[in-house]
């Protein structure tokens, strides 16, 4: 397992120069490369990187059994089966209408297949199980699915990154597409990409999902964040991964 | 609707009560410079052979990677013992202290640290015949943009 | 569940100097935190840890609250013999985690 990650560990400072040379041809940015050398170095060193701590959990959980059913996520899927499962949520799961993200794709495996509880949001053992499947999609382009139901729901998306917002009175575009790469205080304006979710923040001391990010986003806006199972952070996820098409996938990302 | 005055007020006094317990509870240039007194006595400690390696503007103070290197041949007759690492502006003056040794091969460690503030940084190394080698660093302390709600 | 994340070469020279480092999943509760409540959530931190080669101390950190969340510690060591390297984090609450890794010199 160790020898297995320090190959990947290898293999992400390959992704991460990769990422660089992607940058020349075109303009966006991952938030990494708005992190010194310092914090670069944090993400790609695979012992140094605290998502990868939750990882291994995950990896763990993905093994146990778990509800009713008594059967784990490997029973079905087999260990080490989600490669490229990230790069393609959120989408819309077989016999459903509408779209999940991965939290909530993990979340109905568990009601409907395990027969257990749905896990909490932001809970560890969620944020585990989704840091162990989006891990295995490290260095694969992000890949939203053509299904064409999916197209409301990322219109309605890109609205609410368009609208203004919050006493502040600001969009998300007002920051991260027309104020890119300028400093709010002392810290760069990321693009605004998913590529590393869930991240280690450090301003979190922990791994957090998009979600968590995105209501640190709007409380920052100082406006009302929508509750954690609101379809309007699917719908946003959904528009954030269909402008970051493409773009390398690096979960679990470190970002300040 | 409360008059101008007392607003001004009120936001006066919760300044205090907010800003007092927090300044109580801060190492300062003296209280950093005591700890050290604990640590080397009455020894003289000397700039040179230490290497600290921080990063100069600081992303994050939740998560500072500090690395302490010193110059040592770190053989039984002549190696570093120790690693102190001191601040001025956390809470306490203390970081952490190391135990080396010439089982170490090299007196290099790394770590990740917290700091509450722009601040200077100082590492001692203390070697085996009794000396004291120090090195320090100001760091900038940045702070993020988009917190966190607090419910 | 395993909450550390350990790297240390499986194999060296006899005299190499490898390179130890370890992750270890802690919040590092500084006590002098408040809550949402208000009040101080209390200290909760790793006070000691400590690396073995079969069995003999080699390395020992004292960690204060200013060590960050999910602590990091990297150090080397000579490699004199094949055997195992014992790290062990101590701490608040009756914190103890210990975890082996084994090593092949020759």
């Amino acid at each position: 397992m160790r020898t297995a990650w320090i190959a990947l560990g290898l293999a992400s400072v390959f992704v991460a120069t990769f990422a660089l040379a992607q940058g020349a041809a075109d303009k966006r940015r991952s938030g990494y490369q708005d992190m010194g050398e310092a914090l670069q170095k944090m993400q790609d060193d695979d012992t140094a990187n605290p998502g990868m701590l939750f990882v291994q959990l995950g990896e763990q959980l993905f093994g146990r059994p778990a509800g009713a059913a008594n059967k784990s996520c490997a029973d079905c899927h087999g260990a080490g089966s989600m490669k490229g499962v990230a790069a393609r949520y959120p989408a819309i799961p077989k016999d459903a209408d509408k779209p999940v993200d991965l939290e909530g794709r993990i979340n109905l495996c568990r009601t409907a297949n395990q027969r257990a509880e749905p896990l909490a949001p932001e809970s560890r053992d969620l944020l585990s199980l989704e840091a162990y499947v989006a891990f295995q999609s490290r260095g694969q382009p992000i890949a939203p699915p053509s299904d064409p139901r999916l197209a409301p729901f990322r219109a309605q998306g890109a609205e609410i990154y368009r609208r203004r917002q919050g006493q502040l009175n600001l969009s998300c575009a007002i920051c991260h597409d027309d104020n890119a790469g300028k400093k709010l205080a002392g810290v760069t304006i990321p693009q605004a990409h998913p590529t590393g979710y869930p991240i280690y923040r450090l301003e979190w001391q922990a791994l957090g999902s998009l979600k968590r990010r995105l209501r640190n986003c709007l409380i920052g806006l100082r406006a009302e964040a929508y509750a954690y199972d609101a379809p309007e952070y699917v719908a946003l996820e959904l528009y954030l991964m269909d402008r970051a098409k493409g773009m390398l996938l690096e979960a679990p990302g470190v970002r300040p | 609707m409360p008059s101008p005055p007392d607003r001004r007020a009120f936001l006066a006094g919760a300044a205090l009560l907010t800003v007092l317990p927090l300044s109580a509870a801060r190492a300062t240039p003296d209280a950093m410079a005591a700890a050290i007194k604990e640590v080397v006595g009455e020894g003289t400690i000397r700039e040179g052979k230490v290497k600290l390696d921080l990063p100069p503007l600081v992303e994050n103070g939740n998560v500072v990677p500090l690395t302490v290197s010193v110059e040592s041949p770190m053989t039984p007759a002549d190696h570093v013992k120790a690693i102190h690492v001191f601040n001025e502006k956390n809470p306490q003056p203390h970081v952490f202290s190391a135990r080396l040794g010439p089982r170490n091969g090299k007196a290099v460690i790394a770590t990740r640290i917290k700091l509450a503030d722009s601040q200077k940084i100082v590492a001692i190394a203390e070697t085996s015949s009794g000396a004291f080698w120090s090195a320090s660093a100001d760091v900038i302390v940045t702070l993020a943009a988009c917190i966190e709600d607090v419910t | 569940m395993t909450n550390v994340l350990i790297n240390a070469p499986k194999t060296a020279r006899p005299g190499e100097i490898v390179e130890i480092k370890a992750l270890i999943l802690h919040p590092m509760e500084t006590g002098f935190r408040p809550g949402t409540n208000g009040r101080i959530i209390p200290r909760n931190i790793i006070e000691r840890f400590t690396a073995t080669w079969n069995g003999a101390e080699i390395f020992r950190m004292e960690m204060s609250p200013a060590i960050a969340a999910n602590p990091f510690v990297s150090f080397f060591a000579v490699a004199t013999e094949s055997g195992t390297i014992g790290l062990r984090w101590t701490g608040d609450q009756g914190f103890l985690v210990e975890e082996q890794v084994a090593i092949a010199v020759g």
